[in-house]
């Protein structure tokens, strides 16, 4: 690097920099929290059952094999959107579905991937379903781009 | 080695290469799940085999850079460490408390794991990557705090260089970050906005800082350049680092709720983050075609040209890939993603503390020139053996992505094949990165080899390298 470009100089941009988006991601962060995020996830929606299925959802580490909202492993389908896929977008049918498939867990199908049995209670399984139908509703950008996930 | 204290770091890499050894075993479980998806079910199921995969990569990272502060950081302060008792006390610690952990993923079904540790107390389980019990968590926190201390302590006794701020720098930010990790709300999608504080604010953040300033120490070291020049390099670099990557967040905000500003914040600022990664490149071999003497070492400057190189193609390359908007709306969550983070951890941080493991082991092992010859080149041997296949791994899991967001995420809903059954039609790349990861893994044995080799090099083998003036 040419010699007019001193080590200060480099030390300055590092701190000014930092500093300088530290504060813009603060703020960005800020109107994305307190002015957009509560029109897109639909807050009020949250019930006590969402937040039961949530801890369901993570004290069976679902995310060890499945995407939720395309983060998690890709060794399973995606399930932010399995209400619509699976339920056509109706509780009373999604539910049910959950309650088959959970139940029939795993296929033991030979050499096909396994999905273990969790041996949850109905009503376990009704709030993973309730949590699963409101996450499908968060105004997500569109993703994904078809019903497939 | 000028000061007794720093050999605690030994430890600290040796158990580090234990748990990489496990940490590839495991992967090779699930690359073979991904074919055979029933093998070892249900006594290994696919979640556990990768908790075991991913907590163990970011635990021997951990004692990675923990073994290379308390190693540089009394060196570059010409002093003792504070307190090697207590650097002793935080190794059997976290050693066993990690230890313990994994144990308890593989022994314990993970529901009884969360009851039994009281997740309901304080809910943090569940989320990728941060699957530690609560109580692990905690454990992790207060580690670290006695770590900074003990290495705070070092640092303002003695003298204050630019590697060693911006390593602690590195270094506390991590901690803070760490604390995102007990943020668990109930809303999903805060929940998720905040676990990339942690996820993305560490490796294209903060542990950016550490790679450089460990990168920094080993230049130094080797290739006898006046500190000067690799200082203003460094901060340099830093500077890049932070200034693309902490609003380059929005990389991750694109699917998962937040407003669409984010669409083109995203894109434009991590579209820059392969710059320091760039320069790392260019500041690596400059130092190196400029450096003043032929350490004898031969194999620790391999490896610090090795990461370098690979840092940028799997973070800088593998990353630019899919980090724009309308690119990552098909990949997002696809094998693209799970090819460049291979890649990326690989060559950005496995490297650096392999790096760093070439060039202090031998010293504190009574070798202070490097190891004889022979095991140098079983040393290189392995290096070559494990980036190559890393290299494999990476190309096999971008052509499965390839196929697999042609096959399942471009066509229009009902002509678009299901996630499983795109699987069933990828599973030759499977395979091949299988044989590939087998590959790794024979490179990893060749590697742990080269540490059982006596001898050492003598200064004789330095010869005086290519002088420059602006040095
Ligand atoms: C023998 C070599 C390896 C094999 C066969 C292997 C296999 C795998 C598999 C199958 C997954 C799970 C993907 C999924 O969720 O569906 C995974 C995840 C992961 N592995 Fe490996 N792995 C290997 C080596 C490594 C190495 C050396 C590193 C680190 C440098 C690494 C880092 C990771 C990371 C970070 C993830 C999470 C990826 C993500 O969430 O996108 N693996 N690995
Ligand atoms: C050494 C630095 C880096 C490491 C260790 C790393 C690692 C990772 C990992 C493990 C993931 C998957 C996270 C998950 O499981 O959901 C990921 C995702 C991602 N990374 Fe990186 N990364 C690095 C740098 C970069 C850079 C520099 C870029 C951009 C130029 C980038 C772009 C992305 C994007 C866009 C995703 C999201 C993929 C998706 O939508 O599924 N990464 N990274
Ligand atoms: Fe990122």
């Amino acid at each position: 690097m040419a010699e007019r470009f001193t080590k200060s100089m480099a030390r300055n941009i590092y701190l000014g920099g930092s500093a300088f988006f530290v504060l813009l991601f603060l703020a960005l962060t800020f109107d994305t929290q307190s002015r957009a995020m509560p029109e897109r996830d639909n807050r009020d929606q949250i019930t006590e059952q969402v937040v039961r299925g949530k801890h369901v959802w993570e004290e069976n580490n679902c995310i060890g094999c499945h995407t939720l909202m395309g983060e998690g492993a890709y060794f399973a389908p995606e399930l932010a959107n399995v209400f619509d896929r699976r339920g056509a977008g109706d509780s009373a049918v999604f539910k049910s579905f959950m309650n088959a498939w959970m139940n029939a867990m795993p296929t033991n199908v030979p050499g096909r991937r396994q999905m273990p049995q969790f041996n949850l209670t109905d009503q376990e399984i009704e709030d993973l379903a309730e949590f699963l139908e409101w996450t499908s509703k968060i105004d997500d950008n569109n993703w994904p781009p078809n019903i497939e996930g | 080695m000028r000061y007794e204290s720093q050999r605690v770091a030994m430890p600290y890499f040796i158990f580090a290469l234990i748990l990489f050894a496990g940490q590839i075993v495991f992967g090779l479980v699930l690359g073979l799940q991904y074919v055979v998806g029933d093998f070892l079910f249900p006594e290994i199921p696919f979640n556990v085999a990768r908790m075991v995969h991913t907590n163990l990569l970011i635990v021997w990272l951990l004692f990675g850079f923990m073994g290379a502060t308390y190693y540089l950081v009394p060196e570059e302060a010409q002093t003792e460490l504070y307190s090697p008792l207590l650097a002793w006390i935080l190794f059997w610690v976290f050693a066993v408390a990690g230890t313990l952990t994994i144990l308890g993923y593989l022994f314990v079904d993970y529901a009884t794991l969360a009851d039994v540790t009281m997740n309901k107390l304080l809910p943090t389980m569940g989320r990728e990557f941060l699957e530690q019990p609560t109580i692990t968590k905690i454990g992790i926190a207060i580690v670290a705090v006695g770590f900074l201390f003990n290495i705070l302590m070092t640092a303002l006794k003695g003298r204050k260089t630019v590697v060693n701020i911006v390593l602690i720098t590195g270094l506390v930010g991590l901690a803070a970050l760490w604390l995102f990790s007990f943020y668990n709300p109930s809303n999903l999608t805060l929940d998720k906005y905040f676990w990339w504080f942690v996820v993305h604010l560490w490796v294209e953040g903060v542990w950016e800082l550490i790679m450089g300033a460990i990168l920094a120490y080993v230049l130094i070291k080797i290739t006898g350049v006046d500190r000067e020049v690799i200082e203003k390099w460094l901060y340099v670099i830093i500077a890049m680092a932070l200034i693309s990557g902490i609003i380059g967040t929005g990389h991750h905000f694109f699917w998962i709720g937040p407003p669409e500003y984010w669409l083109w914040l995203g894109s434009v600022f991590s579209a820059i983050e392969p710059l320091p990664f760039f320069m790392m490149v260019l500041f690596a071999f400059n130092m190196i075609n400029r450096r003043r003497r032929n350490h004898p070492n031969k194999a620790a400057m391999l490896w610090a040209m090795g990461t370098a190189v690979m840092a940028f193609l799997g973070a800088g390359v593998w990353g630019f890939l899919h980090t724009l908007a309308p690119v990552n709306y098909y990949t997002h969550g696809s094998q693209i993603t799970a090819a460049h983070g291979h890649m990326a951890f690989y060559g950005a941080y496995v490297m650096i503390v392999l790096t760093i493991i070439s060039y202090a082991m031998p010293i504190m092992r009574g070798r202070p020139y490097g190891n004889s010859n022979t095991a140098q080149v079983l040393e290189m041997w392995g290096f070559w053996l494990m980036t190559i296949s890393m290299v494999f791994i990476t190309l096999f899991l971008t052509g499965a992505g390839i196929l697999q967001v042609w096959l399942q995420r471009i066509p229009e809903s009902g002509q678009a094949l299901s996630f499983m059954a795109t699987q069933d039609h990828i599973s030759l790349f499977y395979w091949m990165r299988f044989v590939a990861g087998c590959f790794f893994l024979s490179g990893l044995a060749v590697y742990f080899g080269s540490f059982f080799i006596k001898g050492q090099a003598s200064p004789s083998e330095e010869v005086r390298g290519p002088a420059t003036e602006d040095a």
